[in-house]
């Protein structure tokens, strides 16, 4: 039978230290929506996603009252647009018009955010995903809820150089159009190497064509948490300090898991995965960089980051895949800039600089995120950064991405306000040395080779 | 099979908290398995567990009915499922 401590400790993880669900999500597939009328998917996919994500909120409301655990946010992924409107859409507009019927679908069910306005485009663009990136910056501007993600590379295929260039572009026209709003817009595109199927946060989740009809993603948060336990053992060894996070991320992911379960059992769609990410909010103690300043950094960014963020993301990994089976998605440590405080402390204090963040991805579950950078950072630099972060999924067969928030008008010493969960952030200064000669060759990296590991 | 829920109670200590709580539930059919108290950081804690398979009322009625009582007595009351307790704690 529980003991009393263990319930006071539960309920002051979130009373106190912002411990919630992040999101349940459910993933749609949306393949049998598929007609070379455009009128048609639109009504078909309308009334897939109306049907099968109805009771989406009622259950999300049941769950958080019958167990008293916060759930944040409900959101849907569905099968990349490309794939499900390639037959009807002629023209990037008639995308757009999809991307408008996944917004109003998503504010039927009360989904928070709708992800899968994306393209799979790791070695080659058909025709359909062309148009349908060229879309993004009128569909992304045009609707609330719709996310768009572009998986450009992968370790089996190597980098698609000719999208990287291309969404060096349309991440500056999306910029371009939302800059009356801190170029906002830009927040709901990201990009991928090795983007996952089943990953249940945004504004990368989609639905993979190897995924069944309908699944339950849960992602579960905790930075608080972790950070809270990790006080108790100040000055204490690594393996203290390892144990202390591994006992944590298991606690969390538990809860994650009945959740998940519970879900699915009341919306009678199967359980997917879990999703173990560390996820920060800008509410205070809810910070992965605290958590690093906690383990014994001065600030994030500071020499030893990269190993103490390893270890870290280990350790939540380790303690995780013990409390559920089904682990997938992302499952790490994300470290954003603008959504976690202590980072924007680290980069208001000059701790941190991009090309330390790049460093840290490498460590970690995803890449450069909710970074903003000066407006008039040229297309070709944004590319370039792009294609590292891809190059570095590539090579360490890992998923990685960029966010990047190109704020139109505005210059490094400014700050941009996002609102809500997703913070602020001060501009970061970008390497003014020019890659355009590199970026503008046309073609594809190769996939890296996959022996003589050294 | 039981139903078990777990009602927690945390704020000041006063004369009575226990009895008009357990009066609630004797009145709604609700079975009190198991009490527990403690003082954290000079807060009055209490933990009941109880069976709500023979209740006359809805979880979500108790749970609300809870919540209004604690706010009468000057403390905070909360109904949870056990499940969440066993999962994080348990293996």
């Amino acid at each position: 039978m529980v003991n009393i401590n263990e319930v006071i400790e539960t309920n002051k993880m979130v009373e106190e230290q912002t411990l919630d669900v992040r999101t349940i999500t459910i993933g749609i597939s949306l393949l049998e929506c598929i007609d070379s009328d455009l009128n048609k998917v639109n009504e078909n996919v309308y009334n897939r996603i109306t049907t099968v994500a109805k009771d989406l909120d009622k259950v999300a409301m049941e769950i958080e009252r019958d167990y008293g655990i916060p759930i944040v946010n409900r959101r849907i992924s569905v099968t990349p647009i490309a794939l499900v409107g390639g037959a009807a859409c002629k023209k990037p507009e008639d995308f757009v018009t999809l991307a408008h019927t996944l917004d109003k679908a998503a504010a039927a069910v009360g989904a928070n955010l709708i992800g899968g306005y994306s393209a799979l485009v790791s070695k080659g663009m058909t025709t359909a995903d062309e148009m349908l990136i060229r879309s993004i910056p009128q569909a992304l501007c045009e609707t609330e809820r719709v996310c768009s993600s572009v998986n450009l590379a992968s370790t089996k295929t190597g980098i698609n150089m000719d999208a990287v260039r291309l969404m060096g572009d349309i991440l500056l026209q999306v910029a371009d159009r939302s800059k009356d709003r801190d170029s906002v817009d830009c927040m709901k595109l990201v990009v991928f190497c090795n983007a996952p199927d089943d990953n249940p946060f945004m504004a990368g989740a989609f639905h993979g064509v190897t995924e069944a009809d309908a699944i339950i993603n849960v992602g579960v948060s905790g930075p608080g948490v972790v950070k809270r336990a990790l006080e108790q053992v100040r000055g204490e060894s690594f393996e203290v300090l390892c144990e202390t996070i591994k006992k944590t991320a298991f606690k969390v992911t538990r809860v994650g898991q009945l959740v998940a379960q519970e879900a699915s059992k009341r919306l009678g769609i199967p359980f997917g995965i879990i999703d173990l990410s560390l996820a920060p909010t800008p509410a205070v103690g809810d910070s992965v960089a605290d958590i690093l300043c906690e383990i014994g950094l001065e600030y994030a960014g500071a020499p030893g980051t990269t190993a103490a963020l390893a270890m870290l993301n280990d350790q939540v990994k380790k303690g995780g895949v013990m409390a559920s089976s089904y682990v997938g998605g992302l499952s790490g440590a994300f470290i954003p800039v603008s959504e976690d405080q202590g980072m924007i402390n680290s980069v208001e204090a000059g701790a941190i600089t991009l090309e330390k963040l790049e460093a840290m991805t490498c460590v970690c579950s995803v890449g450069l995120d909710m970074i903003a950078i000066p407006g008039d950072t040229p297309a070709t630099t944004i590319s370039g950064m792009i294609a590292d972060e891809m190059a570095l999924g590539m090579v360490n067969q890992k998923t990685t991405a960029a966010r990047l928030i190109p704020v139109i008008g505005k210059g490094v010493g400014d700050t941009v306000e996002f609102g809500g969960l997703f913070g602020y952030a001060p501009i970061m200064p970008v390497n003014k040395f020019s890659c355009a000669d590199f970026i503008n060759r046309q073609g594809r990296i190769p996939a890296p080779i996959h022996s003589f590991k050294n | 099979m039981e139903n078990k829920v777990i009602i927690t109670v945390v704020g000041k200590d006063t004369v009575g908290i226990i009895a008009r709580i357990c009066t609630y539930l004797a009145d709604n059919g609700v079975n009190v398995l198991d009490i527990s108290q403690t003082i954290v950081q000079g807060f009055f804690n209490m933990m009941m567990i109880v069976d709500i398979t023979k209740a006359s009322r809805s979880f979500g009625d108790i749970q609300k009915d809870l919540e209004t009582l604690g706010e009468e007595i000057g403390v905070q009351v909360k109904a949870q499922k056990e499940e969440i307790f066993q999962k994080m704690h348990r293996l």
